[in-house]
């Protein structure tokens, strides 16, 4: 029995000792900025800049790989702070969102089938192309939903998803998750998006959808500042361009055009 | 011939007594009505087009080239003007590019098909594909890197209400063992294994008389879906296991469809391009029948010619109701894998209404690929393709045996179905990362 003790007492003090004197002996040099820096993001890890989460880039941003505003997630303020640690300058950071670029919901965009599937946007789109007329519209299935880590979103009783820009990060992960590339990512202070995304001819978008953009360039013409293109019957407004005027919403015949 | 059979497997209603003693009939090409011939009706690129508007054309002439390696020729299913080359309504893509014909008064030639020196080419200039449904090109199947040593003719029909094949295999018995024949020649293959299912004994019959002038084998195959299913055919006859993501080839064996074998011997012998096949019509139509169509008839018509819909139609399916597609649309043309037409009304359906997995484990069960269905469904649902990808999804047949078992009606195949595509794109990521 004390035989039994003494042993258990002596390996275990020898492989003490053997830990120690290895952690003095291997001893990495970490830079201790990585630790403060990572102490600023928001240890969400969303994946949302593209690296496996908040730690990855924190070692990127003080290795100078990656700006200090890197995180799509983080506040404006606490960008600030982390440029201020590492003695760099920051451009400006305006707030960026997702948005919905489709208002096509069940009252608007006729389907042309029941659906039985699971929930979810790609299983639905691989079936004769959605089951929607329009082939580019919303599916209403929601997975950009589930893919928000954020709480920011929720489908309306229409089956379009809704983004709570106050809670919105513009992680981007609603951008992947959806199947028809409907969600984009600007900056807060441009409201006016053209809320389609149809390339379909006039007529086959009337068919579709009540709210599509027929590419009639009502809009194109109205801009004051010719921030408008018209491309595959589809208008787009540049947001760099655009002063905001909203003279494009009010000419629109199908009211696609939507001031977020 | 020993009998081995296969795992897993169900045994639905097979239906098939409305059509199965109806000889085929063939639906004539109506002066004026439009064809629209899809230029992907084939596993592979989509063949170029090789017409433009207000161009005559020739039943038979080519229309369609192939375009690269796996491709298949398509020609002109009947004399007439080309009217558009648009886009049709498809029932698994939702649209494909297309040439509409408008079929003239005269009808009575078709042009022959180029039969050259190498048998493989005269396959590839017919337009051959696997006309069980799953549309491969025939002549990449038909050209071999290995050795084969078993040629195994599927005349199964496992799926409910078909009866196309059946009725091919009783009035083209000859033609069809002559288009095996001219393979097996043509391949050097020694082997020639014919399986037909047990409930069609008349079939049977009729090629228990050749078997002996033919040198071949006659397998009664035991009534059981997915009998048909190419690994299913080939462990229930040779006992062969293929292994995990690979072609029959691996166990030295080409399964190839009655049908196929009668396009094989009709190019070869009779110069005949592959423009028309065998589609049952059946369900809720007032007169099922069998019937021999041109490639490119809308499904519409087809229907009307069957005398229309019997009540009030609910869901119409391309294909078996195993493995078939609902279309949402009429106007969707017959293509060369089409071999049935059905059509149910709200009190032919099932309710649908799904509820939650009991754990029962019957999709385990009835799976034949050894999947575990019941797990796979949840990754499904939560869009886990990471997970997906390890439990094997890619290795499903999509045959539906765990859906049509479930008591809770879980929409398991149709899941894994559309999950494929995202599960090929983890896949595809990790061969990447694997290599650099
Ligand atoms: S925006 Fe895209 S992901 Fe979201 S519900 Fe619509 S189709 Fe689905
Ligand atoms: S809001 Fe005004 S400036 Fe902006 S795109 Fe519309 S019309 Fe042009
Ligand atoms: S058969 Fe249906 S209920 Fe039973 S284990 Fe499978 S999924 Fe669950
Ligand atoms: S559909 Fe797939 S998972 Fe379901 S039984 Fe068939 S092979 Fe198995």
């Amino acid at each position: 029995m004390t035989a039994a003790i003494l042993t258990m007492l002596s390996t275990g003090f020898v492989a003490g000792l053997g830990l120690m004197i290895a952690s003095k002996k291997f001893h990495v040099e970490k830079d201790p900025r990585i630790e403060q820096v990572g102490n600023l993001l928001p240890a969400a890890n969303c994946g949302g800049c593209g690296f496996p989460g908040c730690a990855a880039l924190a070692e990127s941003i003080v290795q100078g790989k990656s700006a200090p505003n890197a995180c799509p997630v983080l506040g404006a303020e606490s960008a600030k702070e982390i440029a201020a640690l590492l003695g760099l300058e920051l451009g400006s950071n305006v707030k960026k969102v997702a948005r919905v670029r489709c208002k096509g919901g069940r009252t608007e965009a006729p389907e042309k089938y029941d659906y039985y599937g699971p929930k979810d946007c790609h299983s639905v789109n691989m079936l004769a192309g959605g089951n929607k007329l329009c082939s580019y519209g919303c599916l209403g299935e929601g997975s950009c939903v589930k893919a928000c880590g954020f709480d920011a979103m929720y489908m309306d009783e229409n089956r379009l998803p809704v983004i709570i820009e106050e809670k919105c990060t513009s992680c981007g992960m609603c951008v992947k998750a959806c199947p028809r590339s409907i969600i984009t990512i600007i900056e807060q202070d441009k409201p006016f998006v053209v809320a389609c995304m149809s390339k379909d001819k006039g007529g086959d978008v009337k068919k579709a959808c009540s709210v599509g953009c027929i590419g009639c360039k009502l809009c194109a013409k109205n801009c004051p500042v010719t921030a408008i293109q018209v491309d595959n019957f589809l208008a787009v407004i540049d947001p760099d361009i655009c002063i905001n005027c909203g003279k494009c919403e009010e000419v629109c015949p199908t009211k696609a055009i939507k001031k977020f | 011939m020993p009998f081995f059979g296969f795992r897993g497997g169900v045994h639905p209603d097979y239906n098939k007594g409305a059509t199965s003693g109806k000889p085929i009939e063939v639906m004539p090409v109506k002066e004026g009505a439009l064809y629209g011939v899809p230029l992907a009706q084939h596993i592979g690129a989509p063949a170029k087009p090789l017409v433009a508007k207000n161009q005559e054309v020739k039943a038979g002439e080519l229309i369609g080239q192939a375009a690269g390696f796996i491709s298949a020729n398509i020609h002109a299913p009947v004399s007439g003007r080309v009217v558009a080359l648009q886009s049709l309504p498809h029932p698994v893509s939702g649209k494909t590019a297309g040439i509409i014909i408008e079929a003239s008064g005269e009808q009575d030639e078709i042009l022959p098909v180029n039969v050259s020196e190498k048998f493989q080419e005269t396959v590839l200039n017919a337009g051959i594909v696997g006309l069980g449904g799953a549309t491969f090109p025939s002549n990449v199947k038909l050209s071999p890197p290995k050795k084969v040593d078993t040629l195994l003719l599927n005349g199964a029909e496992c799926e409910p209400y078909l009866t196309c094949d059946h009725r091919l295999m009783l009035e083209k018995t000859e033609e069809i063992i002559k288009g095996a024949d001219l393979i097996r020649r043509a391949l050097n293959i020694e082997n020639l294994i014919i399986g037909i299912e047990e409930n069609k004994a008349d079939a049977l019959e009729a090629f228990g008389k050749f078997a002996s002038s033919y040198k071949f084998e006659l397998v009664p195959l035991e009534v059981k879906y997915p009998q048909g299913g190419e690994k299913q055919l080939i462990k229930a006859c040779l006992n062969r296991t293929v292994p995990e993501g690979m072609l029959p080839l691996e166990v030295g064996v080409i399964v190839h469809n009655v049908g196929t074998c009668l396009a094989v011997y009709d190019a070869v012998e009779n110069k005949k391009p592959l423009i028309e096949r065998v589609v049952t019509v059946t369900g809720a139509v007032k007169e099922p029948k069998n019937l021999l169509v041109r490639v490119g008839t809308p499904v519409q018509d087809i229907i009307d010619y069957c005398g229309g819909f019997l009540g009030e139609p609910r869901k119409v399916v391309m294909g078996g109701p195993m493995m078939g597609f609902a279309l949402s649309n009429l106007d969707v043309p017959m293509m060369k894998g089409t071999s049935g037409i059905l059509v149910f009304r709200e009190e032919d359906l099932p309710d649908l209404k799904q509820c939650n997995c009991i754990r029962c484990g019957r999709c385990v069960d009835v799976c034949p690929m050894g999947l575990i269905p019941s797990v796979m469904d949840r990754f499904v649902v939560r869009e886990m393709y990471e997970s997906l990808a390890d439990w094997h999804v890619m290795n499903c047949i999509e045959c539906g045996c765990c859906s049509y078992d479930c008591p809770s009606r879980r929409n398991l195949a149709g899941g894994f179905k559309t999950s494929k595509r995202e599960v090929m794109k983890v896949l595809k990521a990790r061969e990447a990362e694997k290599n650099g």
